[in-house]
């Protein structure tokens, strides 16, 4: 298929400019957009390989969620860009030592001999009522359902770790409480005083 | 007719390019089909909205521009000339602003806002994209639309834009959890993420079919959520303008600020089209006998969106506006727990024996 070819030579182009980008860029508002646009058009590669349901996710979950957050956060941060970049050249070596040894790991994986177009030839293209949510419920439910459920207590007990970290109860907030003001009674403010009425004199 | 086109694409372009490029020219002949409508019922959805909040108010609303002088179409012409006048006008950039983002920004809130009509079906036959995903590729869509007011209100330059992108972000992004929440009934209901298979699931001869009885609290918990996701009022602090200006876009002007405009109402269309197709059934009649079935299908979806939307109207002429912190609390207090307990009932319905779902009234539904 000359055409799909096309397509993702256009989104691999466009990933890796991006996710360079996202590492060279001066402003981190640039970074993080970047960051962005690097997940969409890993989004579009997916939809290539058929998974439509990890491309919808990637953007839902990452785009939509995550990178908004952090975003968000950048925004708020004053970074200073020249304090940033003191300490490059310093930890440069060290810096690069980490990247040899990554990219060292990512080839032997890649160029190894379980790996390959021989190994695993291109899936058979899946007719167009087939369902890629579906599958992948069978599975997670089924065959994997530790595994998912383990992950799923890992997240929660990082989400609930995450809040009673940052939670701190203030006592002199005035902030209102609305669940509070929404229970008020006419009783609790309100004290009806019985009295004479006085006579002008 | 259309083979002989195809066919003509082919023999010019070679067989592969061909069937490709005749698929192209196809698809921006729907795309064109379905966002011309729009852009126009998005201009007629604002002299809607200021008619009726007009004559709720005891106002006349806009009664004068007309076309060729007729008088019965007073007041008709006002949206074309309000959209005459936003092109005329000169787009100010401010001069602190960062120039690039400043107009991509419109460009980012306009783009999901038309690109999720994509999976949108109008009849049982008349979808631009039949997938399977579809609910899902419409949550990642409408979720990317606050890129566009996070970017305006950084790439202003100004406090006040910042503060009412701020606002507007964590606003959505809260109600969205509710939002989703409230789909997962949908489609545990349905037992399909396809649009086309939700509604043809409400199907039944009646309207005790449609989702809307089985899931009422998830239909006011996605139709609350929606008014907040659409930054409209009683949820508009994003643009509250006692307080902010304009929020986020206080900065725009003319066409720029246009965009904003149109991708906020094509926005509430679109929710008042999704609760039309999830809740109410659709393109389906309300009961199935003669004079109501003749009518097309279409023109059901139709009333039923103009019935949602005039839901966002009134509430914008009856709500006083919500403080910031009521918002969050009705997002996160009162809703997500609500859908999170209808999401166990239905499940815990779901899995009762057939013995006693085949029983009325449960039959109906599952």
């Amino acid at each position: 298929m000359i055409f799909q070819d096309v397509i993702f030579y256009i989104f691999a182009t466009i990933l890796v400019v991006s996710a360079l980008g996202v590492i060279t860029a001066r402003n981190p508002v640039y970074s993080a957009l970047l960051l962005v646009l690097a997940f969409v058009t890993c989004a579009g590669l997916w939809l290539l390989l058929e998974a439509e349901f990890l491309a919808i996710t990637l953007v839902l979950v990452y785009v939509g969620a995550v990178m908004v957050l952090f975003l968000f956060v950048v925004m708020m941060l004053d970074i200073n860009l020249d304090r940033l970049r003191e300490g490059f050249w310093k930890w440069f070596p060290f810096g690069s030592l980490i990247a040899l040894v990554i990219v060292a790991e990512i080839a032997m994986v890649v160029m190894g001999k379980d790996f390959g177009l021989e190994q695993m030839p291109a899936p058979e293209p899946q007719a167009a009522d087939y369902s890629n949510t579906k599958a992948l419920g069978r599975l997670i439910y089924t065959e994997y359902v530790y595994a998912f459920e383990l992950a799923a207590v890992l997240l929660l007990v990082a989400m609930v770790a995450a809040i009673a970290l940052t939670l701190r109860q203030r006592e002199d907030k005035k902030s209102p409480n609305p669940s509070k003001q929404v229970r008020v009674k006419k009783e609790d403010r309100l004290r009806m005083v019985a009295m004479p009425s006085e006579k002008k004199k | 007719m259309m083979e002989s086109i195809q066919q003509q694409f082919e023999q010019i372009f070679g067989a592969e390019w061909g069937g490709m490029l005749f698929s192209l020219a196809t698809n921006m002949t729907f795309i064109f089909a379905i966002v011309v409508p729009l852009l126009l019922g998005v201009a007629y959805l604002t002299f809607a909205e200021r008619k009726i909040i007009a004559y709720m108010q005891i106002r006349v609303g806009p009664n004068r521009v007309t076309f060729f002088g007729i008088p019965w179409l007073r007041g008709w012409g006002q949206p074309i000339a309000d959209a005459v006048k936003a092109i005329m006008k000169e787009i100010i950039i401010p001069t602190g602003a960062n120039k690039f983002l400043f107009i991509l920004a419109p460009v980012l809130t306009i783009m999901p806002a038309l690109a999720a009509w994509a999976v949108v079906p109008f009849s049982p036959e008349v979808v631009l994209a039949d997938i399977n995903a579809g609910l899902l590729y419409i949550l990642a869509m409408t979720s990317m639309g606050i890129y566009g007011v996070i970017i305006a209100g950084w790439a202003s330059n100004s406090k006040y834009a910042f503060l009412g992108a701020m606002r507007s972000a964590a606003q959505v992004v809260s109600y969205e959890l509710a939002m989703g929440f409230a789909l997962v009934c949908v489609l545990m209901m349905s037992q399909s993420l396809n649009l086309g298979d939700i509604v043809n699931g409400q199907q039944g001869g009646s309207m005790l079919n449609w989702y809307l009885i089985p899931l009422f609290p998830m239909f006011l918990v996605y139709l609350i959520s929606g008014v907040a996701e659409t930054n409209r009022a009683p949820f508009d602090v994003a643009e509250g303008e006692s307080e902010i200006v304009a929020g986020f876009h206080v900065d725009y002007s003319g066409m720029a600020f246009t965009v904003f405009f149109l991708a906020e109402y094509s926005n509430m269309i679109l929710m008042a089209t999704l609760t039309a197709i999830m809740f109410l059934g659709g393109w389906l009649p309300p009961l199935d006998i003669a004079p109501l079935n003749m009518i097309p299908g279409f023109l059901w979806l139709l009333f039923k969106v103009a019935f949602v939307l005039f839901f966002f109207l009134w509430f914008r002429a009856t709500f006083p506006r919500y403080r910031y912190d009521q918002i969050m609390r009705l997002g996160w207090k009162i809703f997500i727990p609500i859908t999170l307990v209808w999401i166990v009932v239905i499940g815990a319905i779901m899995q009762l024996p057939d013995s006693i779902r085949d029983m009325p009234p449960l039959n109906i539904w599952f």
